[in-house]
């Protein structure tokens, strides 16, 4: 039995830092990037950087758009839990008052669109394993970046070549506005929500992981140097640093279809996870 | 050194796109739901709770104010959200906006019409921004919560002039 006070506070802990602190590999490139980077998109480095440390020193959160929180358990079917989701979902309303981050949420979309005052509810996904752990993997998602993903259905001989366009095209609309340079997190395969999932899935991958597979692998450099190309830049003010990461998560799909789902995320990559085991 | 730019702003003719500048005094933080009350309120022929003459629009929804502090982080949001009510609002006064990413060709236009400048602030930078307000209040809308339309008082907000009175524009 795993209990729920534990997920509660591992979860707990996990919200309050994503907002606060980037994780290591993201907060190193985005440094790295400064000192490669001149002109306008040096200044914009510049300013995410000294963000970061006023963010740290300050305790508060580097971006007022603390997202909505996105949520995918991976939930070992010999665990027994109770009460799984709505210890999540009290510890991230916690978390996020305690905080002092911004509620986002509305509670319907289309009407009257009254903020819920909790930030809740997080959107779930689950996934049933065999084993005995219990892993929760979270976005804090900004919108900014959200408004510009997209999935596209290609057709199924169309092939890498078309996979690459079609992020390219993503960001050739989205340009400034998604907060570059961005994390893209891309889905191939499946169905056309599980694309989707797959590109948010995508996103809880470290950035210094580069995919198992060594094709897709390729696929996420290729990816890369791809939206570097298109010289957007640091804020859309132009320069060779659009991406700091494209991550790639594919799926069998069905033989009429070659479904793509690209997640854009601003470089405010903000992701946590949680490991427990049965003891 | 960077240029100070005192505000209302009074003289958005000179600025021309790339600069970096300072913004000093004060601007008005309003974003979506702020600005479809704006414009409802104009198209009816009434007038707004408050003055847009030479008034400067930041595009944003802060956090909430943690205790001790003026206002919590406090970053620009997306500009092309507000491009349908930006020129209504430019022609009833409003010399210039602060957010980030690109604005519409109908805002360039209203921007070239009235004179008016866009600034670019840094997105994603809620606590660099944070510390350049000095006093923060609500002051319309305030049933909106985050939304609602704040008055914010600031020194030296570091910006750079996106798209210029004449419709030039720093964009890649």
């Amino acid at each position: 039995m795993i209990s729920s006070e534990v997920v509660y506070q591992e979860v707990y802990k996990a919200v309050q830092a994503m907002n606060v602190s980037l994780p290591v590999d993201v907060a190193g490139r985005l440094k790295a990037a400064q000192q490669q980077a001149e002109g306008p998109a040096q200044a914009v480095l510049g300013q995410i950087n000294e963000n970061l440390l006023i963010a740290a020193r300050e305790g508060i959160p580097f971006c007022q758009d603390t997202g909505m929180v996105w949520v995918h358990v991976s939930l070992g079917e010999e665990v027994q839990i109770r009460g799984l989701k709505e210890t999540i979902s009290r510890a991230v309303a916690d978390a996020y008052r305690e905080g002092y981050f911004r509620s986002s949420v509305v509670e319907d979309p289309l009407r009257e669109r009254k903020n819920t005052g909790t930030n809740l509810p997080a959107v779930f996904h689950f996934d049933i394993v065999p084993g005995r752990t219990l892993e929760i993997y979270i976005l804090a998602k900004g919108f900014g970046s959200e408004n510009c993903s997209r999935v596209f259905m290609l057709k199924p001989t169309q092939g890498r070549e078309a996979v690459i366009d079609s992020v390219c095209a993503v960001m050739k609309e989205a340009r400034g506005v998604p907060c570059p340079p961005v994390v893209l997190g891309v889905g191939i395969g499946g169905t056309f929500d599980y694309a989707a999932l797959l590109s948010k899935r995508a996103l809880t991958r470290a950035l210094d992981h580069p995919h198992p597979c060594p094709y897709y692998a390729q696929l996420e450099s290729d990816l890369l140097e791809a939206v570097n190309a298109l010289g957007i830049g640091p804020g859309g003010l132009g320069g060779g640093c659009t991406a700091l990461a494209v991550k790639v998560e594919s799926f069998s799909t069905h033989i009429a279809g070659l479904p793509v789902a690209v997640t854009v995320n601003c470089w405010a990559d903000r992701r946590a996870k949680v490991l427990l085991s049965e003891i | 050194m960077t240029k100070r730019i005192i505000l209302p702003l009074q003289n958005a003719a000179e600025l021309k796109a790339g600069e970096e500048v300072l913004l000093c005094g004060e601007l008005i933080g309003a974003r979506d739901q702020a600005h479809q009350r704006m414009l409802a309120l104009l198209n009816s022929g009434r007038e707004l709770p408050f003055s847009l003459a030479g008034a400067v629009i930041y595009y944003v929804g802060p956090a909430p104010t943690p205790p001790g502090k003026v206002i919590g982080s406090a970053g620009p949001t997306t500009a092309g959200r507000m491009d349908v009510f930006t020129p209504a609002l430019l022609d009833a006064g409003l010399k210039g906006m602060v957010g980030k990413g690109n604005r519409s060709l109908e805002v360039v236009e209203a921007m070239r019409r009235n004179v008016a400048v866009y600034f670019y602030a840094s997105g994603g930078c809620g606590a660099l921004y944070a510390q350049c307000i000095k006093r923060a209040e609500p002051i319309a809308f305030t049933d909106l919560g985050p939304e609602a339309v704040f008055r914010l008082v600031v020194e030296d907000f570091p910006v750079i002039v996106a798209i210029d009175s004449q419709g030039r524009s720093v964009f890649a």
